[in-house]
């Protein structure tokens, strides 16, 4: 299926940016946001559009999917890419970044799925990918409210994959293990190694393991799986 | 008012075709949508609000919820009948 219509969050760096450069050069339409611009380009720029806003705020989430309802009259995949992390042992972590991150990676991915569903359910198709994490099964001390929040995220990827069933939407997760972005940055080589030397595969994760996993649960042929949360390097 | 009414009237008789037990339109403002003298499943009532919600913020131009928090507190839900759903549809876009 070529000219998807797909919105990805957090489309500014990392892994958001991958993920819509490799949607665009494989023909895809793509709808990005994030809360600043992107610097980034490609050569199907025409394919990509973009909105600034802060995935947990209602106000400036709703115009997007306005905008695709208008646009294109329908939407086939959300990836819920959008995520920031805090790492901190719990008792140096303030309420304020607490919040943030529960904001972003939990209600922003509640958020995104709710107005996706409502968009998706008229045409009785659709695909939603959430980003889960290794952080949640590994325990990781100094990521408790990181880990939480996406151990939210794998709670309303099950539930919505019931809800959302009957409009034939699948709802999935991948949980990428660490990769080389800005997420990581600041975190110890040693701890780092420490998480590694934890997975079956002892490596880090590279952009093209989460593209395979996302572009399995968004193929047609996997109208059969949802609910599924994929953990990447065998955690 | 009117044309609130006319709404969701076109968007039930729209979602109608795609039901075994029709929503019965015959009490007009009073039809019953949500509740215990509704037939309507679950899921298609979900669906249907969805429906409504988007042609009222397409027709208007405007971004609504009609799910926030003061409607799911409403002692008598804005959801139960045709008449009552429009009137709270006339509220939000009153204060917008």
């Amino acid at each position: 299926m070529s000219n998807r219509i797909v919105l990805i969050t957090g489309t500014r760096k990392g892994i958001g940016e991958e993920l819509a450069k490799y949607y665009l050069a494989k023909g895809d339409i793509v709808i990005g946001c994030s809360r600043s611009v992107p610097e980034w380009k490609t050569s199907a720029q025409e394919n990509y559009k973009h909105f600034q806003a802060d995935v947990n705020d209602e106000k400036s989430v709703k115009p997007i999917f306005s905008y695709i309802r208008r646009t294109h009259g329908r939407l086939d995949a959300l990836i819920n890419n959008a995520g920031i992390a805090s790492m901190n042992h719990s008792i140096l972590t303030p309420m304020q970044s607490a919040e943030r991150v529960l904001g972003t990676n939990t209600l922003g991915t509640f958020l995104f799925c709710r107005e996706a569903a409502k968009v998706m359910k008229n045409h009785k198709s659709g695909r939603i990918v959430n980003f889960a994490t290794v952080a949640t099964p590994l325990k990781l001390e100094g990521e408790a409210i990181y880990a939480a929040s996406k151990a939210a995220i794998v709670s309303l990827t099950q539930i919505l994959a019931r809800e959302y069933a009957d409009f034939g939407i699948t709802v999935n997760a991948v949980g990428p293990t660490p990769i080389k972005t800005d997420l990581i940055r600041g975190v110890p080589l040693e701890k780092m190694e420490r998480l590694l030397a934890r997975q079956a595969i002892r490596r880090y994760g590279v952009y093209e393991d989460v593209f395979n996993v996302v572009d399995f649960f968004l193929r047609e042929q996997s109208d059969f799986i949802t609910g599924q949360v994929i953990y990447l390097g065998g955690v | 008012m009117d044309k609130i009414l006319g709404l969701i009237t076109k968007e039930i008789h729209g979602f109608n075709k795609t039901l075994d037990t029709p929503i019965n339109l015959d009490k007009g403002k009073e039809s019953v949508l949500f509740g215990r003298d509704s037939n309507l499943q679950s899921i298609d009532f979900v669906s249907l609000i969805a429906s409504i919600e988007q042609a009222v913020s397409d027709e208007y131009g405007k971004e609504l919820s009609l799910v926030d928090a003061r409607a799911m507190s409403q002692k008598n839900s804005p959801f139960r009948t045709v008449g009552s759903l429009a009137e709270y549809i006339n509220e939000i876009l009153k204060e917008d």
